[in-house]
């Protein structure tokens, strides 16, 4: 039972980050008709964008201490980071520990930028094209985005720490009435899951509760008519793709610690996210988050001992099974609508 | 000739000259001159090149021919090559085993991938080739390992059996891949002048093999099957109520696709005797259809073209460092040179990847059609001057200057 | 009993009742047309005639055989072929092989695995494609690229690639729709002429009353899932019941 709640538990922050990829992928799939490749691409730099802060924060410079020698009998050299420099050492500490969190308010106008300039630069132009084009054209986008990334940052993950108060676990069982330290779960993760929970519960209430999202729903429904109703939905549809960027970004920034950021994990997140709106339905906004959280716990239970005994390999492959599963007994997937991206 | 019409007929022979004669095409600048860094002429390069377009000749059949885009055609690549290794472990150093199996397993890997895979189509289908090929190559690092050799790849070691030949030479290394004792590696070099050409048996059986794809491609695309895949990639809809079922046609497409592949990586294999699960990745994928695309998807020479363009700029930049970069411009001004180089670096050397991403997109996007494409536009351009300029000069003849 | 019988048939989408106990009955080698205002279930009863729609009740029978739970291709095998509002044709191919396949799918079935004989090595069939195309008049336009021909050649070529295939029912669905009158007239004459020439059933759903009383010797009326009257055309005209689905609709309008 214990070991039940725990995998449960270890499924929801990957489950989270899967749903947030997944809602963006599909807010674009539903809205502009496109298949975009290159979303886990801006899952990574929402990553990224956590390390630079966190790096630009330690920027430090040297000064000599002339009092104190080090081994070899040089003066000792000290290095102080320059916003402890400028807002004091006290402010400054904190700075940079809080700097994965701080990273959310540095991400949001980086990830909608590029967001804008990815739909208005390149995007725009494949509406009208068939889908396989849109497919090679964001993959193309995915590598050199990665690429970059590679070039800048070097090919190791980078060890991007959560503020000092998160670092410790939480003692899940002691709650439930188990023995202590049999459920443990790192505090972060619990913050990403609230933090996913908020940021999912926004984009509904977004979609839901104002006339921008009544309109991008009717979108989804059906594109033609209204354009003909005289809406402007391309502007709409950019600002919608600056928002899915969004999403995905912020997923990156926070998992940061979780996973330490490298150049590809854009691409292992994408493949596993679009598994996860095809088995969720294409176009399903509900469906891509339950199925997020379905596969991320699925994947995480799969992963116990006691199953990987049973079927050897089966923590690595079973998203791939269940996806298979499903798209061919349900075509459409969990909750797909008619019409969707069929032929 | 050999059931070909006259124009195919060129194409083959225009293609074989080429592949044969690439020693000499691939080496025009002698050995010690600056230029010699482009040249391509040597074995192991060519052999990607041949190896890499018959990927490319199989792919373009089912994409290009059948319009089903697969994300994951590199798995199919990779159980070949560790089919043929296996093959060499267990049976003999001889390649023809080696490289039957290789298209056999690889064959019958797609038919299981695509009778599941080809139950969608469109995105959907791309989606699950794709998550086969990720599957696939996760199972290949993990529980594979007694199959693949996990992380480390698969590789000859001197335990081996090899039932049908030696387990290590008298010599106690590991014997070499052979044709009926013709060693894969050996190479004749020819010296000429300053220039020097080299002969790999080894190419020579991929060109050979190469060259039989190629025709086989040809026959197939002029063939009532090739009609048929063209039709479904115009109009499924027209197929299905004109009585014909897409499913078996792209299916035999699919595996078709799958075997080229197969065939791929067994010579893969066979030139060099290890197989890694870094071949199923979907980079991979990525790359054969870019190659695909690049040359000109659907058309016969593109793939061919694409392969080989790929892999001689994957090289060349491969080799570009910094000091190449500065010793090329440094005709300009220090700061310029500077400010050239920083940023020729992000597409050279290491960034080769970055460059074929950009290389990516600016091909859909720009121009669709390909390389082929690309030269009968410029072909066209070229006529249409041509022709202006007589329609100038006649014009100029009826109108005399007064 | 006529080659086409339905009966009883019923298709519901969620609450839409799309239709509703239509029975229908074609006689062999007659011109059948089925009218009726937009919603009237037209589309529907014609995907289930095809066999992309299933009905949730009610049997389909083709020269005695059942249609249900077989597929367009298996259904288009039987005999039955369909041509499009829209031309569906091969537009990436040329004219004579937009023809060819249809004759390959009438020899060879609905799949053969013919990949290392070359096309023109089929002398049968290339003859039979351009015998085809020789008919509907259209033999100089065979190497065009068919998807830059004009939608009355687009039309012809399709209603030549159904015929190419030989069936016993040829179902049109609103094929003069979008058309000038001209394309229209030359539609009308082209499937006079192939009636005349052909042993064969024309099943046809149109709007333009124009088409329907040019060619029809029967005429069943549909009105929102129903079939209301079934007759010959002179008595169709005047007929009470189907002014009033017609006005009815108008005054929706």
């Amino acid at each position: 039972m214990d070991a039940i709640i725990l995998q449960f538990l270890n499924g929801l922050d990957k489950g989270s980050a899967y749903a947030l990829i997944a809602l963006g992928l599909t807010l674009i799939f539903g809205t502009l008709g496109v298949v975009n490749f290159a979303h886990g691409a801006l899952f990574m730099i929402g990553s990224f964008c956590a390390v630079t802060l966190s790096k630009l924060f330690t920027l430090s410079f040297e000064t000599l201490d002339p009092t104190r020698k080090d081994f070899l009998g040089n003066p000792l050299k000290i290095k102080t980071p320059y916003v402890e420099q400028w807002f004091g050492p006290d402010t400054g500490a904190v700075l940079i520990d809080w700097a994965v969190p701080l990273a959310i308010l540095f991400a949001i106008p980086i990830m909608i930028a590029v967001g804008f300039i990815m739909e208005r630069g390149l995007i725009k132009h494949f509406y009208k094209r068939p889908h396989a084009d849109q497919i090679l054209v964001t993959f193309g986008l995915a590598i050199v985005l990665q690429e970059l990334v590679k070039h800048y940052y070097g090919a190791n993950p980078i060890q991007t720490p959560a503020p000092e108060v998160f670092r410790g676990s939480f003692d899940f069982g002691t709650l439930l009435g188990f023995d202590p330290n049999v459920i443990i779960y790192p505090y972060w993760r619990l913050v990403y899951f609230a933090f996913a929970a908020v940021i999912i519960g926004g984009v509904f209430a977004f979609l839901q509760f104002t006339t921008f999202g009544m309109v991008v729903r009717a979108g989804m429904a059906d594109r033609e008519t209204v354009g003909l109703l005289g809406i402007n939905i391309d502007k709409r549809f950019t600002i919608m793709f600056g928002l899915a960027a969004a999403v995905a970004g912020l997923a990156g920034v926070m998992y940061a610690p979780i996973n330490s950021p490298n150049y590809h994990m854009g691409m292992d997140f994408l493949v596993l996210s679009f598994v996860v709106v095809v088995v969720g339905g294409m176009g399903s906004l509900p469906g891509a988050v339950a199925a997020g959280f379905l596969l991320g716990i699925l994947e995480s239970f799969a992963s116990m001992n006691e199953i990987k005994g049973l079927i050897p390999g089966i923590d690595q492959i079973i998203i791939y099974v269940v996806a298979i599963v499903i798209l061919l007994t349900r075509p459409r997937g969990l909750m797909g609508r008619r019409g969707v991206m069929e032929e | 000739m050999l059931g070909l019409d006259k124009k195919d007929m060129t194409t083959l022979l225009v293609v074989a000259a080429l592949v044969l004669l690439a020693p000499f095409i691939l080496n025009p600048f002698p050995a010690n001159s600056a230029m010699a860094q482009f040249n391509a002429g040597y074995p192991d390069l060519m052999q990607r090149f041949v190896i890499f377009g018959i990927f490319a000749i199989g792919f373009n059949i089912l994409f290009g021919l059948t319009g089903y885009l697969s994300f994951g055609h590199a798995a199919f690549l990779g159980v070949g090559s560790y089919s043929a290794v296996w093959m060499f472990k267990l049976l003999s150093m001889n390649v023809i085993p080696a490289i039957l199996l290789s298209v056999i397993v690889a064959g019958l890997f797609a038919l299981v991938i695509g009778f599941i895979s080809l139950r969608r189509t469109g995105i959907y289908f791309s989606i699950l080739t794709l998550a086969f090929a990720q599957m696939s190559f996760n199972l290949a690092y993990s529980v594979l390992t007694p199959i693949t050799n996990g992380e480390t790849g698969l590789q000859l070691t001197l335990e081996d059996p090899r039932i049908l030949g030696q387990t290590a030479t008298e010599s106690g290394g590991i014997p070499v891949t052979n044709l009926f004792g013709i060693e894969m590696r050996g190479s004749e070099t020819l010296y000429f002048g300053d220039w020097s050409f080299q002969f790999s048996a080894g190419y020579y059986l991929c060109a050979i093999i190469m060259l039989i794809s190629f025709y086989i491609s040809v026959r197939i695309f002029r063939s009532p099957f090739g009609l048929m895949l063209r039709a479904i990639k115009s109009n499924k809809t027209r197929m299905n109520y004109t009585g014909l079922n897409t499913k078996p046609y792209a299916l035999a497409a699919f595996v078709i696709s799958g075997m080229y592949a197969g065939l791929a990586g067994g010579l893969l294999a066979s030139m060099d005797p290890l197989a890694g699960a870094e071949r199923m990745q979907w980079t991979a994928s990525g790359e054969v259809v870019l190659m695909t695309i690049l040359g000109g998807a659907g058309t016969l020479i593109g793939p061919v073209l694409g392969a080989g363009f790929i892999k001689y700029f994957e090289n060349i930049f491969s080799k570009i460092n910094e000091s190449v970069l500065h010793s090329w411009f440094s005709f300009l001004p220090e700061s310029v040179e500077n400010g050239a180089v920083w940023v020729a670096e992000h597409f050279v050397g290491g960034g080769w990847s970055l460059t074929l991403g950009l290389l990516f997109m600016l091909v859909v996007t720009f121009l669709p059609g390909g390389l082929v494409e690309g030269g009968q536009r410029i072909i066209k351009l070229f006529r249409r001057r041509k022709a202006d300029d007589g329609a100038e000069q006649r014009a100029a003849k009826s109108h005399p200057a007064e | 009993m006529g080659i086409l019988e339905v009966k009883n048939v019923n298709k519901r989408f969620g609450g839409l009742k799309a239709l509703s106990e239509v029975n229908l009955s074609v006689a062999e080698n007659s011109v059948h047309a089925i009218i009726g205002p937009n919603g009237a279930g037209k589309s529907t009863l014609l995907n289930v005639l095809v066999g992309k729609l299933i009905p949730d009740t009610g049997s389909v029978m083709f020269d005695g055989q059942s249609v249900l739970g077989r597929t367009p291709y298996e259904i288009n095998q039987m005999g039955i072929s369909r041509v499009f509002q829209t031309p569906e044709i091969f537009g990436d191919l040329t004219v004579m092989e937009n023809m060819m396949i249809p004759c390959f799918a009438r020899r060879d079935g609905s799949f053969e695995l013919n990949a290392l004989t070359g096309v023109s090595k089929q002398v049968d069939i290339r003859e039979k494609a351009e015998q085809m195309l020789i008919d509907m008049n259209m033999i100089d336009k065979r190497h065009m690229h068919s998807a830059s021909m004009s939608r009355g050649d687009k039309r012809r070529l399709e209603i030549g690639m159904c015929l190419a295939q030989e069936p016993r029912l040829l179902l049109l669905d609103e094929p003069t729709a979008g058309m000038a009158r001209a394309d229209t007239n030359n539609t009308i004459d082209l499937l006079k002429q192939i009636k005349a020439e052909r042993d064969i059933t024309i099943a046809i759903i149109e709007h333009d009353m124009h088409v329907v009383f040019s060619l029809a010797e029967r005429i069943t009326v549909l009105a929102q899932g129903t079939p209301l009257v079934e007759d010959v055309p002179a008595k169709i005209k005047g007929h009470p019941k189907v002014r009033e689905a017609y006005l009815g609709e108008s005054a929706a309008a």
